[in-house]
Protein backbone atom coordinates (compact mmCIF):
# COMPACT_ATOMS: atom_id res chain seq x y z
CA UNK A 1 0.00 0.00 0.00
CA UNK A 2 3.09 2.37 1.11
CA UNK A 3 4.44 1.88 -2.36
CA UNK A 4 1.39 2.89 -4.61
CA UNK A 5 0.67 5.72 -2.65
CA UNK A 6 4.05 6.86 -2.92
CA UNK A 7 4.17 5.54 -7.12
CA UNK A 8 0.99 8.28 -7.48
CA UNK A 9 2.79 11.08 -6.29
CA UNK A 10 1.54 11.52 -2.07
CA UNK A 11 4.18 11.14 0.37
CA UNK A 12 3.91 8.70 3.02
CA UNK A 13 5.60 7.20 5.93
CA UNK A 14 4.80 3.95 7.62
CA UNK A 15 4.98 3.23 11.06
CA UNK A 16 6.05 -0.32 11.86
CA UNK A 17 7.53 -2.88 14.40
CA UNK A 18 9.29 -5.05 11.20
CA UNK A 19 10.96 -2.19 9.50
CA UNK A 20 12.70 -4.99 7.78
CA UNK A 21 9.58 -5.97 5.61
CA UNK A 22 8.83 -2.52 5.29
CA UNK A 23 11.98 -1.95 3.47
CA UNK A 24 11.68 -5.57 1.43
CA UNK A 25 8.69 -4.27 -0.03
CA UNK A 26 9.55 -0.84 -1.10
CA UNK A 27 8.42 1.91 1.44
CA UNK A 28 10.77 4.95 1.65
CA UNK A 29 9.82 6.95 4.33
CA UNK A 30 9.67 4.34 7.98
CA UNK A 31 9.51 5.10 11.17
CA UNK A 32 9.93 1.86 14.08
CA UNK A 33 6.89 1.56 15.76
CA UNK A 34 6.84 0.17 19.44
CA UNK A 35 5.72 -3.01 19.33
CA UNK A 36 3.16 -5.45 16.40
CA UNK A 37 -0.01 -5.63 18.69
CA UNK A 38 0.29 -1.22 19.49
CA UNK A 39 2.58 0.08 16.87
CA UNK A 40 1.81 3.71 18.49
CA UNK A 41 1.12 2.67 22.18
CA UNK A 42 2.37 0.84 24.78
CA UNK A 43 -0.09 -0.79 27.49
CA UNK A 44 2.91 -0.75 30.20
CA UNK A 45 2.68 2.81 30.30
CA UNK A 46 0.35 5.04 32.30
CA UNK A 47 -2.80 7.13 30.48
CA UNK A 48 -0.71 10.25 29.65
CA UNK A 49 2.15 8.97 29.16
CA UNK A 50 1.30 6.59 26.29
CA UNK A 51 0.00 9.31 24.80
CA UNK A 52 3.08 11.60 24.91
CA UNK A 53 4.66 8.57 23.66
CA UNK A 54 1.95 8.23 20.36
CA UNK A 55 2.22 12.20 19.91
CA UNK A 56 5.95 11.46 19.42
CA UNK A 57 5.43 9.02 17.25
CA UNK A 58 3.25 11.10 15.36
CA UNK A 59 5.46 13.93 15.42
CA UNK A 60 8.48 11.79 13.97
CA UNK A 61 6.02 10.98 11.10
CA UNK A 62 5.20 14.62 10.18
CA UNK A 63 9.08 15.09 10.32
CA UNK A 64 9.47 12.37 7.40
CA UNK A 65 6.85 13.83 5.21
CA UNK A 66 8.40 17.10 5.12
CA UNK A 67 12.15 15.48 4.64
CA UNK A 68 13.10 15.05 0.85
CA UNK A 69 14.51 11.67 0.66
CA UNK A 70 16.32 10.06 -2.34
CA UNK A 71 15.73 6.78 -0.99
CA UNK A 72 14.69 4.32 1.92
CA UNK A 73 15.05 6.34 5.54
CA UNK A 74 14.19 5.83 8.25
CA UNK A 75 13.70 8.49 10.78
CA UNK B 1 26.59 -48.51 13.67
CA UNK B 2 30.06 -46.80 13.62
CA UNK B 3 29.73 -43.16 12.38
CA UNK B 4 27.55 -40.95 14.20
CA UNK B 5 24.48 -39.79 12.93
CA UNK B 6 24.55 -35.88 11.87
CA UNK B 7 22.91 -33.84 14.22
CA UNK B 8 19.77 -30.88 13.21
CA UNK B 9 18.49 -28.36 15.46
CA UNK B 10 15.24 -27.00 14.36
CA UNK B 11 13.50 -23.44 14.66
CA UNK B 12 10.10 -22.65 15.39
CA UNK B 13 7.57 -20.25 16.15
CA UNK B 14 5.70 -20.54 19.57
CA UNK B 15 2.52 -21.76 17.60
CA UNK B 16 4.59 -24.81 15.93
CA UNK B 17 6.31 -25.71 19.15
CA UNK B 18 3.37 -25.92 20.73
CA UNK B 19 3.33 -23.43 23.58
CA UNK B 20 0.36 -20.96 21.82
CA UNK B 21 -1.61 -18.81 19.97
CA UNK B 22 -0.67 -14.84 19.38
CA UNK B 23 -1.30 -14.63 23.36
CA UNK B 24 2.13 -16.10 23.15
CA UNK B 25 4.10 -14.59 20.32
CA UNK B 26 6.05 -12.67 22.86
CA UNK B 27 8.05 -15.36 24.53
CA UNK B 28 11.39 -15.34 24.89
CA UNK B 29 13.41 -18.25 23.20
CA UNK B 30 13.77 -21.59 24.50
CA UNK B 31 15.43 -24.95 23.89
CA UNK B 32 14.02 -28.15 23.90
CA UNK B 33 16.43 -31.41 23.94
CA UNK B 34 13.61 -33.43 21.12
CA UNK B 35 11.84 -32.95 18.23
CA UNK B 36 8.66 -31.30 19.42
CA UNK B 37 5.60 -30.75 16.58
CA UNK B 38 6.40 -30.35 12.78
CA UNK B 39 10.34 -31.41 14.15
CA UNK B 40 9.29 -34.75 14.68
CA UNK B 41 7.48 -35.80 11.74
CA UNK B 42 10.77 -34.37 10.07
CA UNK B 43 12.99 -36.09 12.20
CA UNK B 44 11.11 -39.32 11.10
CA UNK B 45 11.08 -38.61 7.17
CA UNK B 46 15.09 -37.88 7.87
CA UNK B 47 14.94 -41.69 8.83
CA UNK B 48 18.91 -43.18 9.42
CA UNK B 49 20.06 -39.68 7.97
CA UNK B 50 19.92 -37.31 10.60
CA UNK B 51 18.52 -37.22 14.30
CA UNK B 52 16.60 -34.06 15.35
CA UNK B 53 18.54 -33.60 18.56
CA UNK B 54 16.68 -29.93 19.91
CA UNK B 55 13.69 -27.71 19.03
CA UNK B 56 14.21 -23.81 19.45
CA UNK B 57 11.11 -22.52 20.12
CA UNK B 58 10.83 -18.23 20.06
CA UNK B 59 7.47 -16.33 19.77
CA UNK B 60 7.43 -14.30 16.41
CA UNK B 61 6.75 -11.03 18.09
CA UNK B 62 9.83 -11.35 20.25
CA UNK B 63 12.64 -12.20 17.74
CA UNK B 64 11.27 -9.63 15.63
CA UNK B 65 11.20 -6.61 18.50
CA UNK B 66 13.98 -7.28 20.51
CA UNK B 67 17.50 -6.64 19.84
CA UNK B 68 19.05 -9.36 21.90
CA UNK B 69 16.84 -12.65 20.36
CA UNK B 70 19.17 -12.79 17.62
CA UNK B 71 22.32 -13.45 20.00
CA UNK B 72 19.83 -15.13 22.18
CA UNK B 73 18.69 -17.86 19.49
CA UNK B 74 22.10 -17.73 18.24
CA UNK B 75 23.37 -18.97 21.49
CA UNK B 76 20.53 -21.99 21.77
CA UNK B 77 21.29 -23.26 18.41
CA UNK B 78 24.76 -23.64 18.73
CA UNK B 79 24.43 -25.03 22.38
CA UNK B 80 22.81 -28.29 21.00
CA UNK B 81 25.74 -28.87 18.42
CA UNK B 82 24.22 -28.53 15.16
CA UNK B 83 25.40 -30.25 11.95
CA UNK B 84 22.78 -28.03 9.95
CA UNK B 85 19.71 -26.07 10.65
CA UNK B 86 15.95 -26.27 9.58
CA UNK B 87 14.11 -23.00 9.97
CA UNK B 88 10.07 -23.48 9.92
CA UNK B 89 8.63 -24.40 6.87
CA UNK B 90 6.90 -20.55 7.51
CA UNK B 91 4.44 -21.28 4.25
CA UNK B 92 3.45 -17.24 4.38
CA UNK B 93 3.28 -16.20 7.72
CA UNK B 94 5.40 -12.82 7.17
CA UNK B 95 6.93 -12.46 10.91
CA UNK B 96 7.50 -15.87 10.78
CA UNK B 97 9.01 -16.19 7.95
CA UNK B 98 11.69 -12.95 9.24
CA UNK B 99 12.17 -15.32 12.30
CA UNK B 100 13.30 -18.16 10.15
CA UNK B 101 15.60 -15.92 7.81
CA UNK B 102 17.26 -15.06 11.50
CA UNK B 103 17.60 -18.62 12.39
CA UNK B 104 19.01 -19.16 8.70
CA UNK B 105 21.69 -16.56 9.40
CA UNK B 106 22.45 -17.97 12.31
CA UNK B 107 23.56 -21.16 10.76
CA UNK B 108 25.53 -19.12 7.38
CA UNK B 109 26.78 -16.40 9.22
CA UNK B 110 27.63 -17.63 12.79
CA UNK B 111 28.13 -21.62 12.87
CA UNK B 112 28.55 -21.76 9.44
CA UNK B 113 26.81 -24.88 8.81
CA UNK B 114 23.96 -25.51 6.21
CA UNK B 115 20.50 -24.21 6.94
CA UNK B 116 17.30 -25.15 4.85
CA UNK B 117 13.67 -23.53 5.41
CA UNK B 118 10.53 -23.60 3.66
CA UNK B 119 8.61 -20.74 2.79
CA UNK B 120 5.65 -19.56 -0.04
CA UNK B 121 7.17 -17.32 -2.41
CA UNK B 122 5.66 -14.06 -1.22
CA UNK B 123 6.62 -14.54 1.96
CA UNK B 124 8.99 -11.14 3.16
CA UNK B 125 11.10 -13.67 5.12
CA UNK B 126 12.70 -15.28 1.74
CA UNK B 127 14.65 -12.45 0.40
CA UNK B 128 16.80 -12.37 3.40
CA UNK B 129 16.60 -16.09 4.30
CA UNK B 130 17.89 -17.48 0.71
CA UNK B 131 21.23 -15.83 1.72
CA UNK B 132 22.29 -18.00 3.82
CA UNK B 133 19.32 -21.13 2.82
CA UNK B 134 18.20 -23.48 0.71
CA UNK B 135 14.77 -22.31 0.46
CA UNK B 136 11.74 -25.57 -0.33
CA UNK B 137 8.55 -23.18 -1.91
CA UNK B 138 5.63 -24.64 0.20
CA UNK B 139 1.98 -23.57 -0.47
CA UNK B 140 0.83 -20.44 1.43
CA UNK B 141 -0.45 -21.98 5.03
CA UNK B 142 0.03 -24.92 7.24
CA UNK B 143 -1.97 -27.08 5.13
CA UNK B 144 0.71 -27.71 3.22
CA UNK B 145 3.09 -28.88 5.43
CA UNK B 146 2.93 -33.06 4.16
CA UNK B 147 4.13 -31.77 1.09
CA UNK B 148 6.67 -29.65 2.47
CA UNK B 149 8.67 -31.98 4.96
CA UNK B 150 9.53 -34.67 2.42
CA UNK B 151 10.92 -31.97 -0.14
CA UNK B 152 13.23 -30.32 2.86
CA UNK B 153 13.91 -33.79 3.94
CA UNK B 154 15.16 -34.67 0.60
CA UNK B 155 16.96 -31.69 0.33
CA UNK B 156 18.74 -32.21 3.91
CA UNK B 157 19.47 -35.42 3.13
CA UNK B 158 21.63 -34.22 -0.11
CA UNK B 159 23.37 -31.97 1.43
CA UNK B 160 24.60 -33.73 4.98
CA UNK B 161 25.56 -36.87 2.52
CA UNK B 162 27.27 -34.13 0.48
CA UNK B 163 25.91 -35.28 -2.70
CA UNK B 164 25.86 -32.36 -5.22
CA UNK B 165 23.16 -29.90 -5.00
CA UNK B 166 22.05 -29.25 -8.76
CA UNK B 167 20.33 -26.01 -9.94
CA UNK B 168 17.22 -25.10 -8.42
CA UNK B 169 15.00 -26.07 -10.74
CA UNK B 170 16.32 -29.25 -10.61
CA UNK B 171 16.43 -29.62 -6.71
CA UNK B 172 13.05 -27.90 -5.99
CA UNK B 173 14.66 -24.63 -3.92
CA UNK B 174 14.48 -20.93 -4.37
CA UNK B 175 17.34 -19.77 -6.57
CA UNK B 176 19.90 -18.22 -4.13
CA UNK B 177 21.33 -15.80 -6.59
CA UNK B 178 24.69 -17.75 -6.29
CA UNK B 179 26.72 -18.90 -9.80
CA UNK B 180 28.62 -22.22 -10.13
CA UNK B 181 31.01 -22.92 -12.41
CA UNK B 182 30.34 -25.95 -15.00
CA UNK B 183 31.62 -26.66 -17.99
CA UNK B 184 29.71 -26.44 -21.36
CA UNK B 185 30.37 -28.08 -24.83
CA UNK B 186 30.31 -24.71 -26.80
CA UNK B 187 32.38 -21.49 -25.99
CA UNK B 188 30.40 -18.31 -24.38
CA UNK B 189 30.45 -16.39 -27.98
CA UNK B 190 29.44 -19.37 -29.79
CA UNK B 191 26.23 -19.53 -27.24
CA UNK B 192 25.55 -15.93 -27.55
CA UNK B 193 25.32 -15.82 -30.98
CA UNK B 194 23.52 -18.99 -31.46
CA UNK B 195 20.55 -17.41 -29.01
CA UNK B 196 20.43 -14.62 -31.20
CA UNK B 197 20.18 -15.99 -34.18
CA UNK B 198 17.31 -17.97 -32.79
CA UNK B 199 16.55 -15.10 -31.20
CA UNK B 200 15.99 -13.39 -34.85
CA UNK B 201 14.20 -16.25 -35.52
CA UNK B 202 11.51 -15.67 -33.29
CA UNK B 203 11.97 -18.63 -31.39
CA UNK B 204 12.14 -19.11 -27.90
CA UNK B 205 15.63 -18.24 -25.79
CA UNK B 206 16.52 -19.35 -22.41
CA UNK B 207 18.95 -16.80 -20.61
CA UNK B 208 21.85 -18.37 -18.89
CA UNK B 209 21.31 -15.35 -16.41
CA UNK B 210 17.93 -14.15 -15.56
CA UNK B 211 18.12 -10.38 -14.07
CA UNK B 212 16.59 -9.47 -11.29
CA UNK B 213 13.13 -7.95 -11.77
CA UNK B 214 12.91 -4.96 -9.74
CA UNK B 215 10.06 -2.37 -8.75
CA UNK B 216 11.36 0.04 -6.81
CA UNK B 217 9.09 3.81 -6.36
CA UNK B 218 10.55 6.96 -6.07
CA UNK B 219 9.41 8.44 -3.05
CA UNK B 220 6.95 10.83 -3.72
CA UNK B 221 8.67 14.70 -2.58
CA UNK B 222 7.86 15.99 0.88
CA UNK B 223 5.14 18.43 2.01
CA UNK B 224 5.97 21.65 2.34
CA UNK B 225 3.96 23.20 5.15
CA UNK B 226 2.45 20.03 6.76
CA UNK B 227 0.36 22.58 8.75
CA UNK B 228 -1.25 23.81 5.83
CA UNK B 229 -1.64 19.99 4.67
CA UNK B 230 -4.40 17.96 4.55
CA UNK B 231 -3.02 14.08 6.09
CA UNK B 232 -4.36 10.89 5.99
CA UNK B 233 -4.56 7.76 8.38
CA UNK B 234 -4.56 4.26 6.75
CA UNK B 235 -3.91 1.18 8.12
CA UNK B 236 -2.97 -2.32 7.64
CA UNK B 237 -3.89 -2.91 11.54
CA UNK B 238 -7.46 -4.57 11.05
CA UNK B 239 -9.77 -1.74 12.90
CA UNK B 240 -12.79 -2.08 11.63
CA UNK B 241 -16.62 -0.71 13.19
CA UNK B 242 -17.50 -3.48 15.39
CA UNK B 243 -20.02 -5.32 13.48
CA UNK B 244 -17.43 -5.01 10.04
CA UNK B 245 -19.84 -3.77 7.47
CA UNK B 246 -17.81 -4.53 4.86
CA UNK B 247 -17.11 -7.94 5.83
CA UNK B 248 -13.07 -7.69 5.67
CA UNK B 249 -11.04 -10.74 6.15
CA UNK B 250 -9.20 -10.94 9.14
CA UNK B 251 -6.69 -12.97 7.06
CA UNK B 252 -5.91 -12.62 3.24
CA UNK B 253 -7.72 -9.47 2.41
CA UNK B 254 -9.02 -8.38 -0.69
CA UNK B 255 -11.07 -5.45 0.60
CA UNK B 256 -10.13 -2.46 2.61
CA UNK B 257 -12.54 -0.11 4.21
CA UNK B 258 -13.07 3.87 4.15
CA UNK B 259 -14.67 4.94 7.62
CA UNK B 260 -15.30 8.12 9.17
CA UNK B 261 -13.11 10.11 11.54
CA UNK B 262 -15.56 13.49 11.50
CA UNK B 263 -16.52 14.64 14.57
CA UNK B 264 -14.28 12.32 16.42
CA UNK B 265 -11.56 12.82 18.53
CA UNK B 266 -10.55 9.57 20.34
CA UNK B 267 -10.98 6.05 18.93
CA UNK B 268 -11.83 4.96 21.89
CA UNK B 269 -15.12 7.15 21.78
CA UNK B 270 -15.85 5.29 18.49
CA UNK B 271 -17.35 0.87 18.69
CA UNK B 272 -14.34 -0.27 16.60
CA UNK B 273 -12.51 -3.80 17.41
CA UNK B 274 -9.68 -5.12 15.29
CA UNK B 275 -10.60 -8.17 13.34
CA UNK B 276 -6.82 -8.57 12.49
CA UNK B 277 -6.22 -12.44 12.74
CA UNK B 278 -2.23 -11.79 12.76
CA UNK B 279 -1.56 -10.23 15.91
CA UNK B 280 -3.20 -10.45 19.51
CA UNK B 281 -5.91 -8.09 19.37
CA UNK B 282 -6.25 -7.34 23.15
CA UNK B 283 -3.95 -4.13 23.25
CA UNK B 284 -5.99 -2.50 20.40
CA UNK B 285 -9.22 -3.37 21.42
CA UNK B 286 -8.25 -1.93 24.56
CA UNK B 287 -7.26 1.62 23.03
CA UNK B 288 -7.80 2.09 18.80
CA UNK B 289 -5.47 4.55 19.35
CA UNK B 290 -2.43 2.56 19.89
CA UNK B 291 -3.63 1.55 15.67
CA UNK B 292 -4.88 4.48 14.59
CA UNK B 293 -3.73 7.69 15.97
CA UNK B 294 -6.61 9.48 15.85
CA UNK B 295 -6.19 11.44 19.51
CA UNK B 296 -3.00 12.81 19.01
CA UNK B 297 -3.63 13.96 15.21
CA UNK B 298 -7.18 15.96 16.81
CA UNK B 299 -4.52 17.51 19.12
CA UNK B 300 -1.98 18.28 16.72
CA UNK B 301 -4.68 19.55 14.16
CA UNK B 302 -6.28 21.46 16.53
CA UNK B 303 -3.01 23.25 18.03
CA UNK B 304 -1.77 24.38 14.31
CA UNK B 305 0.68 21.60 13.85
CA UNK B 306 -1.24 19.43 10.87
CA UNK B 307 -3.58 21.39 9.09
CA UNK B 308 -6.10 19.33 8.20
CA UNK B 309 -7.24 15.51 9.26
CA UNK B 310 -8.70 13.52 6.41
CA UNK B 311 -12.03 12.82 7.32
CA UNK B 312 -11.72 9.08 6.66
CA UNK B 313 -9.32 6.79 7.09
CA UNK B 314 -8.38 3.81 5.17
CA UNK B 315 -7.82 0.13 6.42
CA UNK B 316 -7.50 -3.38 5.54
CA UNK B 317 -6.14 -6.60 7.58
CA UNK B 318 -2.48 -6.98 6.81
CA UNK B 319 -1.68 -10.48 6.95
CA UNK B 320 -0.99 -13.28 4.33
CA UNK B 321 -2.51 -10.71 2.24
CA UNK B 322 -1.19 -11.20 -1.83
CA UNK B 323 0.59 -8.85 -3.12
CA UNK B 324 -1.23 -8.61 -6.04
CA UNK B 325 -4.34 -8.25 -4.05
CA UNK B 326 -2.45 -5.48 -1.51
CA UNK B 327 -1.32 -3.80 -4.82
CA UNK B 328 -5.02 -3.74 -6.20
CA UNK B 329 -5.78 -1.80 -2.98
CA UNK B 330 -3.09 0.00 -2.63
CA UNK B 331 -3.67 1.53 -6.32
CA UNK B 332 -7.48 2.14 -5.63
CA UNK B 333 -6.82 3.98 -1.71
CA UNK B 334 -4.06 5.71 -3.56
CA UNK B 335 -6.66 6.65 -6.59
CA UNK B 336 -9.13 8.13 -3.67
CA UNK B 337 -6.56 9.63 -1.53
CA UNK B 338 -5.66 11.66 -4.69
CA UNK B 339 -8.91 12.57 -5.37
CA UNK B 340 -10.23 13.98 -2.28
CA UNK B 341 -7.25 16.36 -2.19
CA UNK B 342 -5.04 14.08 0.46
CA UNK B 343 -1.56 15.66 0.38
CA UNK B 344 0.03 13.22 3.01
CA UNK B 345 -0.42 9.74 4.46
CA UNK B 346 0.44 8.21 8.02
CA UNK B 347 0.32 4.26 7.35
CA UNK B 348 0.76 2.26 10.59
CA UNK B 349 1.41 -1.22 10.00
CA UNK B 350 1.05 -3.96 13.08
Amino acid sequence: MAKEIDRIGIPVVQLCSITTIARSVGANRIVPAIAIPYPAGDPELEGSEERDLRKELVKRCLTALESDVETVTEF
Amino acid sequence: MSEKKPRVVCYLNQFFGQIGGEDKADTPPHIEMKAVGPAGALDTELGDVANVVATVICGDNYINEKDKAYSQVADLINSAEPDLVVAGPAFNAGRYGMACAKACEVAGEELNIPAVSGMYEENPGLDPAKRYAYIVPTPDSAAGMRKALPQMAGLITKILKNEELGPPEEEGYFPRGQRKTLFADKRGSLRAVEMLLKRLAGEDIETELPMPVFDEVEPAPAVREINKSTVALVSSGGIVPAKNPDSIESASATKYGRYSLKGHNDMRQLDYRSIHGGYDSVYANEDGNRVVPLDVMRELEERGEVGKLHDYYYVTTGTGTSVANAKKMGEDIAQELKDSGVQAVILTST
